[in-house]
């Protein structure tokens, strides 16, 4: 049997803000498998952004379980935690969050910085640019994040959560910040990244967003409530197509 | 297979730059903050030299006295209100300076001393100097040499002939350039022959100019010059440095004794010892540099001080970007160092800067004053350990901060 990349089990996280403990996730249990494409939906404060940073690893789950790849997080320390954040994750996020006066392959280049073992600069270069050219923007290498537009950046973001081939990409509602046809592209290049055998967890509280994923995991007050698989899923690749063609016609009469 | 100090060295590497990169993107924030440090180093290295340059142009002008040099003088002299100061008094005579030099075992050489200011007239020119009348020995005990020609003897002083001996700046006035043994002088229409020329000596302690005089003998100079039937002082060399309060507590008791002195008399003389001044001197000048050090040294820390506030801004204004860095996997440790490397290479740039304008600002205090101040390497490695360790200081606690960020609430941060 293969491993589940993601293995939650009763998952809590209880935040204490004052005397008032808040139950952001309230027992998960979730295997999410090698190759899977997840949309979480749910509407704000139903914990999906928790299970994301408890996901993530940029934050520990006060109960339950939780297996990344295997390996235990609970009871991890920060060091261990940012060593399986560089290893075995990628994150995209609403907001982009580049570095601001720096290029888009020194962008891509960041979580290499901090991987163990040593990665040479010159190997950090040709795996920068290649992520660069593998989300279409082998020709904007050196350009800084403000002078790209926001699909643009989105693919930089993208580009960095792939270079350290991780074992699972995590999204956070990615085309929030991107028009429609933007939000298709990067849903395209979400599809195609997936249909190579990347593992993706995607937010969203858009239902048309998160048809475009295999799985809708939908939550409320902290837990899952449904769990559905996209019969008919939404092709970002035939739906752009599409618009071409309804462009080009346009143009011609 | 690389050992963890490998790594830690690599990785080390790699952050200096990142830092140094941060720091190029904010130029002009960079060197004001660097500023501080600069202005301080420049400070301390220009003062520690300048303090250097003024102790040791002190301590050569007291040097330049003599060695072992014990000089009595005469008391003061008050008349009518009017103090005519040290030497006016008549109380050292001729067999004052005799005894001493018979009883006092310790006294190597004894120079008796008479002078006056005189109108010195020569080769058609004239000079307004100061006329000294000495013995051979003067020019022992002032550890003083001659360019040209020779110091009269003792014979001559026992004739009181007429024969000079120089000093560069007067000769410089009257005879210009040329060597003037050999010629004459007039003084109070007295004709001297020149048979010596000093060598320069610069300022002396007071600031007069010790190479602007006229040497005779102290015979010719109490029977022809001035007239005097007392001494102004007694200059003394005493056998070692060691021997010098013996020495000057046996003059005074055998002062006292022929002045006939009693017990609860006042001494009507006073004794000079030049280790006691340059002693004092050189006290005087360690407080100084002291003193210039410490407040150069203040400047230092408010610098520190500086660089703590533009880290502690710096950590806050780039929140999104620690909280990035430490998503994708940045250890705590690595953005408290590069947080820490950023303090330190702005505290050491600063500390470079502020050496190279240290020494141009010593160089520039040395055009404008009489002396040469000493810019020494120790005060340069210090001014450079220094720095480092107020980069580090200062910079320890916004890197802290900067590494303990929660990095959910670090990347929501606007």
């Amino acid at each position: 049997m293969i491993l589940p990349v993601i293995q939650l089990r009763q998952l809590v996280k209880t935040y204490q803000t004052g005397d008032v403990a808040v139950k952001a996730v309230r027992g998960v249990t979730l295997d999410i498998a090698r190759g899977e494409f997840v949309a979480v939906m749910g509407a704000s404060g139903s914990g999906k952004s928790t299970l994301m940073n408890t996901l993530g690893c940029l934050d520990q789950p006060t109960g339950g379980n939780y297996f990344l790849d295997g390996v235990g997080v609970a009871g991890l320390d920060r060091k261990q935690l940012a060593v399986l954040r560089n290893r075995k994750l990628g994150f995209v996020f609403q907001s982009y969050n580049l570095l601001a006066r720096t290029t888009a392959v020194e962008n891509v280049e960041l979580p290499m910085l901090y991987a163990t073992p040593v990665i040479s600069r010159r190997e950090r270069r040709q795996r920068a640019i290649a992520a660069l050219e593998k989300v279409g923007l082998g020709k904007r290498l050196d350009h800084h994040p403000n002078q790209l537009s926001g699909g643009q950046q989105q693919r930089i973001a993208i580009a960095r959560a792939l270079v350290n081939r991780p074992e699972l990409v995590l999204a956070d509602e990615p085309t929030g910040n991107l028009d429609s046809r933007t939000s298709i592209e990067i849903m395209g290049l979400f599809q195609e990244l997936n249909a190579s055998g990347i593992t993706i967890v995607m937010v969203t509280h858009e239902i048309d967003i998160a048809a475009y994923c295999k799985r809708v995991i939908v939550m409320r007050d902290g837990k899952v409530i449904s769990e559905t698989r996209n019969a008919t899923r939404r092709s970002a690749a035939n739906e752009l197509a599409a618009l071409d063609a309804v462009e080009t016609e346009a143009q011609l009469n | 297979m690389l050992t963890t100090l490998q790594i830690f060295l690599i990785q080390s590497w790699q952050t200096l730059f990142i830092a140094l990169r941060a720091l190029r993107r904010n130029k002009l924030r960079s060197s004001l903050t660097a500023l501080g440090i600069i202005i301080g180093v420049a400070a301390v290295v220009a003062m520690v030299a300048v303090g250097n340059g003024a102790q040791a142009s002190i301590t050569k002008q007291v040097a330049a006295l003599g060695e072992n040099l014990l000089t009595v003088f005469a008391g003061s002299k008050s008349s009518g209100g009017v103090n005519s100061g040290l030497g006016s008094a008549s109380t050292i005579t001729l067999a004052d300076t005799e005894a001493i030099a018979r009883e006092i075992a310790d006294v190597v050489a004894v120079s008796a001393e008479d002078s006056t200011s005189a109108q010195a007239i020569a080769n058609g020119r004239n000079w307004s100097t100061t006329v000294v009348g000495e013995s051979p020995q003067y020019l022992q005990i002032r550890d003083w040499k001659l360019t040209a020609g020779s110091m009269f003897t003792d014979r001559e002083v026992r004739s009181a002939a007429k024969v000079a001996v120089i000093g560069s700046k007067t000769a410089l006035e009257l005879f210009g350039p040329i060597n003037p043994v050999g010629q004459s002088v007039r003084v109070k229409n007295i004709p001297f022959v020149i048979i010596g020329l000093l060598e320069s000596k610069g300022a002396g302690m007071g600031g007069q100019n010790q190479d602007d005089r006229i040497i005779i003998p102290y015979t010719t100079a109490m029977k022809r010059v001035t007239g005097d039937r007392y001494l102004r002082s007694v200059n003394l060399q005493i056998r070692s440095s060691e021997r010098m309060e013996i020495a000057q507590a046996q003059i005074t008791s055998l002062l006292r004794q022929r002045h006939r002195l009693t017990a609860g008399q006042d001494d009507d003389f006073n004794i000079f010892n030049q280790k006691d001044i340059a002693d004092t001197v050189s006290s005087v000048t360690e407080i100084v540099k002291l003193l210039l050090g410490a407040i150069s040294s203040l400047s230092l820390v408010v610098g520190g001080i500086g660089i703590m506030n533009i880290m502690l801004v710096s950590v806050t204004e780039r929140t999104r970007e620690i909280g990035i860095r430490i998503a994708v996997g940045a250890q705590p440790s690595a953005i408290q160092l590069q947080f820490l490397i950023e303090a330190v290479t702005l505290s050491l740039l600063g500390g470079f800067v502020g050496v190279v304008l240290g020494i141009v600002g010593a160089q520039l205090v040395g055009i404008v004053s009489t002396f040469q101040p000493i810019v020494t390497a120790e005060s340069i490695v210090l001014a450079f350990g220094v720095s480092f360790a107020i980069g580090v200081f200062f910079g320890f606690y916004p890197a802290r901060k900067a590494s303990a960020l929660d990095p959910i609430e670090a990347l929501r941060y606007e």
